[in-house]
């Protein structure tokens, strides 16, 4: 965006902007909250062509495995990194995935629902927790940190006793018999392009199975999620009066309430933003496995916002972009799969992942500055 | 032009029990700035709330263009042109100058329910009205943190102008910037009234008041005492007048009293 900007500023003021010319590319994109990020993973690719280049990592069905991984991961950290550009947590994450399992699952398999009614069901109940911990935020004028934290065990509490009260386990399955010809389902649980990976191995191009049937069958529902979730979520940031708003209530609360920007509304609704994606999150894993698990998402709050600080988002909120938030999510998922393909124990997956936020958060505080002092 | 562009008659304030602000009166035509001055917890920001619609007076009126007014919120006080700047100035330093310029107030385009922050006209509309001030924004896709206390001040003085005030209320424009700082502020404001606007320049700092102002309010424990026009009264009077001017005669004559006795 600044790119185009800049375009227009030299063209408006031509003859007098002698001094934009020396403000290099280089300068500009060191400006960039994702250019941390996408840095990462580059490096990370180049670590693991180098290391694991011939063991079937960069195959069809390798890459679709860690796209799939980023792809889950990155639908949540994109809310969340908007949710912190916004000035709020949310831990809640976790724990609304396991809620939103059991709430498709019970229904469709205890009450009888319709698949999709259940999957209805559970999107309506994020938007009740997302507004809930929300308004609780916005009135009390607690931080965020506190009050998710709550809803965090609340969430998982009540997941669990629900569900052994219904059910008597802490697993439901039997869900995948019920996605077929179902209205909603398909969205979250069809993979896309298989006439594409059917011609590839047609081709030999792409590994087959015994049967010759590709290994890969097509790209899986997350990815496509994870792409359209990113950029919905740049062109709300970019583009719209809603995304000015998001940065402005982050970045400075009071004075964003003194020039008329409704602050409340805008946090009441990333907070339904991160509950909502938590729902695709748990429906498409859901789907995926054909159960429900009272455990599903554990500490993926955690992973989410580690994913939006290496993608360049402040933890004082204010500053992000969900492209960085995206490439955060990918360096994660390419490196919990890759690491598999190595011969480094992936014990080493947890050390990695923190080491990465270190010097993501010390790169960003560089940057923060950079950009805020440079005069 | 003879007539009042705004007035603010016998306006009093209570808290509970606390007297805030008690009979204060002032009035301003177009073009003119009024300095209103007063030591710490004299009513300024008091005074300011009630301005801006953030406080209802308890008993006063307000008069705008001749006509009886009531602020029943900040909006209302917007609505009817007075734009107040206040000391935090209401922007974001993370965020470019255009955004800040017009946070809360994007311009949109495009088709209804897909309408999108029009940022090439924000962008030029930015550029041009800092172009006005004579700050050179050399891309307005820069963040405000970059620019100085002074040039922050203008952005936030010329944003409210943008968005239709006929009464500027600065608080305080001046206490945190340094001299050179401080006279861009004030020539700036100068201009703005020249250009019709009515400015009411909250301040304690009466070097920075009194070359630009034309007439001055002082307030001391919630009560004016009384407005001057420049003509009648010199620095120092204003000054005495606005500390308590006994408290400034006692000091002088305890620091004589201290010398003496050290020699």
């Amino acid at each position: 965006m600044s790119d185009k900007s800049k375009s227009i500023a030299s063209k408006k003021t031509s003859g007098q902007d002698e001094r934009l010319k020396e403000v290099s590319k280089l300068r500009l994109l060191l400006n960039r909250p994702e250019l941390g990020a996408v840095g990462g993973a580059i490096l990370v690719f180049i670590f693991f062509g180098i290391v694991a280049g011939d063991t079937g990592m960069f195959s069809a069905y390798g890459t679709l495995n860690f796209l799939d991984v980023s792809a889950n991961l990155g639908i949540i950290a994109i809310a969340a990194a908007m949710l912190m550009i916004g000035g709020e947590f949310d831990l809640s994450i976790g724990s609304m995935i396991g809620f939103a399992g059991i709430c498709i699952a019970i229904p469709a398999i205890y009450w009888g629902w319709p698949l999709w009614v259940s999957i209805i069901f559970a999107f309506a109940m994020a938007v009740l927790v997302g507004y809930f911990n929300g308004i609780l935020v916005v009135r009390t004028g607690l931080p965020s940190f506190i009050v998710t934290l709550a809803m965090l065990f609340i969430l998982r509490g009540a997941t669990l006793a629900i569900t052994r009260l219904i059910t008597g386990r802490t697993q439901v399955p039997g869900l995948r018999v019920l996605i077929e010809n179902d209205p909603i389902a398909w969205m979250f649980a069809t993979d896309t392009f298989k006439w594409l990976f059917t011609w590839l191995g047609s081709m030999n191009l792409i590994a087959l199975r015994t049967d010759g049937t590709p290994l890969a069958t097509g790209i899986p529902p997350s990815v496509i999620w994870f792409i359209a979730a990113t950029l919905f979520a740049t062109w709300i940031l970019m583009k719209t009066r809603y995304g000015n708003w998001i940065f402005a209530s982050g970045g400075d609360k009071n004075g964003a309430t003194n020039v008329g920007v409704p602050v409340g509304r805008v946090k009441i609704s990333l907070f339904i933003g991160t509950a909502v994606a938590a729902t695709i999150f748990a429906t498409i894993q859901v789907l995926d496995a054909g159960s429900a698990d009272t455990m599903r998402g554990n500490l993926k709050e955690l992973e989410a916002i580690a994913a939006a600080v290496v993608g360049g988002c402040l933890l004082t909120g204010g500053y992000g972009s969900a492209i960085g938030a995206a490439f955060g999510a990918l360096i994660f998922g390419t490196v919990s799969m890759g690491i598999f393909y190595t011969d480094v124990d992936t014990d080493w997956f947890k050390v990695f992942l923190g080491a990465m936020m270190l010097i993501a958060v010390v790169f960003n505080n560089y940057i923060r500055k950079r950009v805020t002092e440079s005069k | 032009m003879l007539e009042n562009l705004i007035e603010f008659n016998n306006i009093s304030k209570f808290f509970g029990k606390v007297i805030a602000l008690k009979d204060v009166t002032m009035k301003l035509k177009k073009g003119e700035i009024m300095c209103l001055l007063g030591d710490n917890g004299a009513g300024k920001s008091t005074l300011i709330k009630t301005l801006a619609g953030v406080h209802k007076p308890d008993e006063g009126e307000i008069v705008i263009e001749g006509k009886k007014t009531v602020f029943d919120s900040p909006k209302d006080a917007l609505d009817m042109g007075i734009g107040t700047v206040y000391q935090d100035l209401a922007l974001v330093p993370l965020m470019s100058v255009t955004r800040n310029f017009f946070m809360g107030r994007e311009p949109l385009k495009g088709l209804p329910f897909f309408k999108t922050f029009d940022i090439e006209k924000a962008n030029q509309i930015a550029a041009e009205k800092m172009g006005q001030i004579g700050i050179d924004v050399r891309d307005p896709s820069q963040a405000v943190g970059t620019m100085s206390g002074g040039e922050r001040q203008c952005l936030a003085i010329s944003r409210a102008i943008y968005f239709g005030a006929k009464v500027l209320v600065l608080d305080e424009p001046t206490s945190a910037l340094g001299v050179h700082q401080a006279s861009m502020v004030l020539k700036y404001v100068v201009k703005a009234a020249s250009q019709g606007l009515a400015v009411i320049l909250i301040t304690h700092n009466v070097h920075h008041a009194y070359p630009v102002g034309n007439s001055f309010t002082v307030l001391n424990r919630g009560k004016s005492l009384g407005t001057f026009n420049k003509k009648d009264i010199s620095r120092e009077e204003l000054l005495g007048m606005m500390a308590g001017g006994e408290e400034l005669d006692k000091l002088e004559v305890e620091l004589e009293e201290m010398n003496r006795i050290n020699n």
